[in-house]
């Protein structure tokens, strides 16, 4: 590693600059410079409305931002600007996501959705899947290997053959994160993933959030209004209000932030 | 009692034919909504390149004849067809992806139109008598009685493509995508689901079907001209909603249903209203249950 490289700050995973939402003649993002650290877990709160999910949306390449730039880098030195790609593009080179309501295939088994996750990433093309050559077999079979083992990893074993839809809540939670991970991300956006979740079960999504992070070797942005979560889990928080970033900060000095504590529970 | 039974087979393979079209609609329909109404064409196409095929190939030049020559036959109006339906996605449906919902569906109605005249041009407006390309098979004296072979091999192909169909969507990984498409395209993309090619194979496996649904009529019409996309799109299209459009086996039922009724009708009541006899089995059926016998009435998710 050259001088020069060894002595830059730590790198980042994701950054944008002035990402501007509009929609009408509401502005639902105004210039929102975001930074996510590579393998750190980056938290993003901030009341009902701020703009959190339209940012994730802005991400995956469901919305088209109006303005500014999303620079996404995987880890091998080159810097992809993610504006205006199709949200396959956006997954397939990285960026994964589950959503706040949950958003699994109900109709499709448990062990189906997390194959759904490597389907971007098979070689084998139509006519390989028409007549199902020796290679296309071997690779299915391998992807099957590996959602399988991811499964068994995440504590889903019990439950592969049976359909998403018959899953405990938890566990559906859970299936939606195993199935980002099978796209095989460097950066995962979990929108809100303790919502609904008891106690116990969110003190074990943060032992999963953090396991994530660690073995899958990946960063994570994350939506959450469980504040003990938050607090707990995050490197950074940023906090948005009415589609503006009021602060940035790690999480002992969020806590004590005028503005973010207005943002929350209102003026004196 | 002969009488009830040549109506039953005759409305059966009507039927059959039908759930080749259908399967085509409800298809698209499933995964991207759209109602493609150039897709009778498609099956129009399908009769009129297996009549040129057969032509070429059974004449003296090449010189095939029976099994071969149907098989070969199938094979290339399928494959033409499926190109068919693949350039017709690209060109018209695939820039519109975004745009309004009516937007794809007059871009539909334009092909339609567009493939009607294009035939028209080149194959001329009249009915062209289409060679019998179905073998002589030895039947048992009993099997023939209740049917021809035709007809027989009409179920027969119906029934081959509704299986392999059934196989493809559940056991490959290019079905159990389109599976995901269909319920959530967004969820899909974001979980690396190739939209486009998913789309491009649902429109191949359609116009494969169509295809052999045209081969197939023209052998048991052993006529056809470059209108008989609309009328069979239009009955087509009804038994996909009769069935539940989107649902698989829900076309294939609508589809009987629909052949059974035109062929009971044309048969106790008058070949006039056999059509009249099909459409208020639709409106029964819609007011009973909107979404289709198979269907189901969706909760929009707001």
């Amino acid at each position: 590693m050259t001088e020069a490289a060894s002595c830059r700050p730590p790198d980042s995973v994701l950054k944008t600059c002035g990402l501007s939402m509009v929609f009408g003649g509401l502005v639902a993002l105004d210039r929102v410079d975001l930074t996510v650290e590579r393998h750190s877990i980056t938290a993003l709160i901030g009341p009902n409305g701020a703009g959190k999910t339209t940012l994730f949306n802005c991400l995956t390449g469901i919305y088209p931002p109006t303005r500014g730039s999303i620079t996404f880098e995987s880890g091998d030195g080159r810097k992809i600007s993610l504006k205006g790609l199709a949200p396959d593009r956006v997954t397939l080179l990285g960026l994964a996501r589950t959503f706040q309501n949950i958003r699994l295939f109900s109709n499709l088994t448990v062990l189906e959705n997390v194959l759904i996750g490597c389907h971007g990433r098979m070689r084998a093309g139509l006519l390989g899947a028409l007549f199902r050559d020796k290679k296309t077999r071997a690779e299915e079979k391998a992807f099957i290997d590996f959602s399988y083992d991811l499964l068994v990893r995440y504590g889903l074993k019990a439950s592969v053959n049976e359909l998403a839809k018959n899953l405990a809540y938890g566990a559906q939670r859970r299936l939606e994160i195993v199935r980002a991970l099978a796209t095989g991300p460097k950066l995962l956006l979990l929108d809100e993933p303790a919502a609904g979740l008891n106690i116990n079960e969110t003190n074990e999504l943060r032992e999963l959030i953090e396991t994530i992070r660690t073995s899958e070797n990946l960063s994570i942005l994350l939506i959450e209004h469980d504040m003990n979560l938050v607090m707990n889990v995050s490197h950074v928080i940023y906090v948005m209000d009415y589609g503006k970033l009021i602060a940035v900060g790690p999480p002992n000095e969020i806590r004590r932030n005028p503005a973010v504590i207005k943002a929350y529970l209102g003026e004196e | 009692m002969d009488f009830f039974l040549s109506l039953f087979m005759s409305g059966l393979t009507k039927g059959s034919i039908y759930a080749l079209i259908a399967l085509g609609y409800t298809m698209v329909y499933g995964i991207i909504a759209l109602i493609n109404f150039a897709h009778g064409e498609i099956y129009m196409i399908g009769a009129f390149t297996a009549l040129i095929f057969s032509m070429l190939l059974g004449g003296p030049a090449v010189g095939m004849s029976g099994w071969t020559l149907l098989l070969t036959v199938a094979a290339l109006s399928a494959l033409y067809a499926a190109m068919y339906g693949w350039t017709m996605e690209k060109i018209a449906y695939q820039p519109l992806r975004g745009a309004s919902r009516l937007a794809p569906l007059i871009s539909a109605i334009g092909m339609s139109i567009f493939l009607q005249n294009y035939v028209q041009l080149v194959q001329t407006p009249n009915f062209l008598v289409f060679p019998d390309l179905i073998p002589q098979i030895d039947l048992p004296a009993a099997v023939a009685k209740a049917i021809n072979r035709t007809h027989l091999v009409i179920l027969i192909v119906t029934a081959v493509a509704m299986v392999a169909l059934t196989v493809f969507i559940k056991f490959t990984r290019m079905g159990m995508a389109m599976r995901a498409v269909a319920q959530d395209p967004i969820m899909a993309r974001l979980s690396g689901v190739k939209l486009d090619r998913v789309i491009s194979v649902t429109f191949v496996i359609g116009s494969v079907l169509a295809a052999l649904g045209g081969l197939l009529i023209g052998c048991s019409m052993r006529q056809i001209d470059f209108y008989i996309g609309f009328l069979a799109g239009m009955k087509a299209f009804t038994a996909a909603v009769l069935g539940g459009i989107g649902s698989i086996p829900g076309a294939v039922i609508g589809a009987l249903i629909l052949g059974f009724a035109e062929s009971f009708a044309a048969g106790y009541i008058s070949s006039s209203y056999k059509d009249m006899v099909a459409f208020i089995i639709l409106i029964i059926i819609l007011t009973l249950k909107p979404g289709g016998i198979f269907g189901t009435s969706q909760t929009q998710k707001v």
